[in-house]
């Protein structure tokens, strides 16, 4: 079966690429599931998602916290264009927790609080790539 | 020790020195351009990818009417983004920019539109104040390593004055294009509204035909702003380079030139030192001579 060329940039370095059996994203519509001779799209992923790409062959899956940015697919090559991105693998996990905290009490304290909403998202996110059960 | 010798001594150990501060600007330089370079390479990938999606998007709709890309009739100001050095020591590097965008604002004013600076860099910065120019915004302190959050500052100002009613018309960016480690162009390209650039050869099959998660509008509208941070991010990251590059290079002649310097005053030091000798040689010979003299005249 035909492959899917995978690449997840992010503007300061390419993080990751190689080839994948399924790729599944998050975009602001919901969750898309990419295959090989899938059809061309471009959407809009969601603000602290997570990425997972199967790379089939028994290689272990590949995920990544994903915050912001587009997911463009054409001709079996799909492109991650993160703003941020951060493998599952190099995620610090204490220091995600200790974010994550941090954020819900400041959510906590002013509900209008957009940036804290947004950096208590990452933090989740970092550690739902990381494999940690988040509630 | 006679006067001259040592006025060339003293003249020789201050050149030797600022020799020493001269030549260890340049190594500094010579491994922060590495640095800067793979920078760059690693900031390819995702213009690549960014300029691919927004000539797929473009290409696809036909129409595209987003505020963005719509260029006005009656442009009457126009952003100047001016990307210089937040330190000197680097040759021509800020006074090319400088003049470059001097020359861009005379023709924009020939063209009825009005220039406003955007400037980067502590150099440019001090250049508009010391000249009084109003600055519409300005940015100092990461020039020779830029990250992309200074990218997205700077492009959220510039798309904020670009959106706003009486705000600017049009973008320019002047900044130092990194070709080579000889060569750095400075160049002046307009972002805003968009001219699509293809980085690469035009493909030869046809775009696909794309479809867009949630709307083509929604995409757009999220996609063009990215875009505009990818170009200055890559412009910040050039003259990073740039910078260093010409750093390297004005800071090896200094180097060369001090090493010349110190040649030709040892050369003078050794001559006037021998002429000081042969002197005190005849003062002693002539003295001998008299002394001599007067003793057989005695006797």
């Amino acid at each position: 079966m035909a492959k899917l060329r995978v690449g997840v940039v992010s503007p300061e370095r390419e993080i990751w690429s190689g080839e994948a059996d399924m790729v599944i994203a998050k975009t602001i519509d919901g969750e898309i599931g990419i295959m090989p001779k899938h059809a061309p799209v471009l959407g809009v992923l969601v603000e602290g998602g997570v990425l997972t790409v199967k790379r089939g062959g028994g290689e272990p899956d590949l995920v990544a916290a994903v915050h912001g940015g587009f997911l463009s697919v054409a001709d079996n090559e799909v492109s991650i264009l993160a703003e941020l991105a951060e493998l599952g693998s190099e995620v610090d996990v204490a220091a995600a927790k200790d974010a994550l905290q941090r954020a819900q009490a400041s959510v906590e304290a002013n509900q209008e609080d957009a940036d804290a909403a947004i950096e208590a998202k990452r933090a989740r996110a970092r550690l739902r790539a990381a494999g940690e059960e988040v509630g | 020790m006679g006067a001259q010798l040592r006025l060339l001594r003293r003249r020789i150990k201050s050149v030797r020195s600022t020799a020493k501060i001269t030549r260890a600007q340049e190594l500094i330089a010579s491994s922060r351009i590495v640095k800067a370079q793979q920078r760059m390479q690693a900031a390819v990938p995702y213009e690549r990818e960014i300029t691919r999606a927004v000539t797929g998007v473009v290409s696809n709709t036909s129409s595209v009417d987003h505020p963005l890309t719509v260029s006005k009739e009656q442009p009457t100001r126009a952003a100047v983004l001016v990307v210089t050095s937040d330190r000197g020591f680097c040759g021509g590097f800020n006074a090319n920019i400088l003049r470059e965008a001097e020359a861009l604002g005379t023709l924009l004013k020939g063209k009825g539109i009005t220039p406003v600076p955007f400037v980067v860099g502590r150099k440019g910065i001090a250049w508009h104040t010391f000249r009084g120019r109003e600055m519409g915004g300005q940015w100092d302190g990461f020039s020779d390593s830029p990250s992309y959050v200074h990218a997205k500052q700077i492009a959220d100002t510039l798309i904020e004055a670009f959106s706003a009613q009486d705000g600017v018309d049009e973008i320019h960016i002047v900044s130092t294009g990194f070709v080579s480690m000889l060569t750095q162009e400075v160049a002046v390209k307009r972002i805003l509204p968009l001219e699509i650039e293809e980085t690469t050869a035009k493909p030869e099959t046809p775009l696909p035909y794309f479809e867009f998660e949630p709307t083509a509008g929604a995409v757009l509208d999220t996609l063009l702003p990215r875009y505009v941070e990818s170009r200055i991010f890559s412009a910040l990251l050039q003259s990073a380079a740039s910078e260093h590059a010409s750093r390297r290079r004005a800071m090896k002649s200094a180097t060369d030139n001090a090493n010349e310097l110190i040649r030709v005053f040892t050369m003078q030091m050794n001559q006037a030192r021998q002429a000081e000798i042969t002197q005190e040689i005849s003062e002693i010979v002539g003295g001998a001579n008299a002394l001599a003299d007067a003793a057989a005249g005695k006797e």
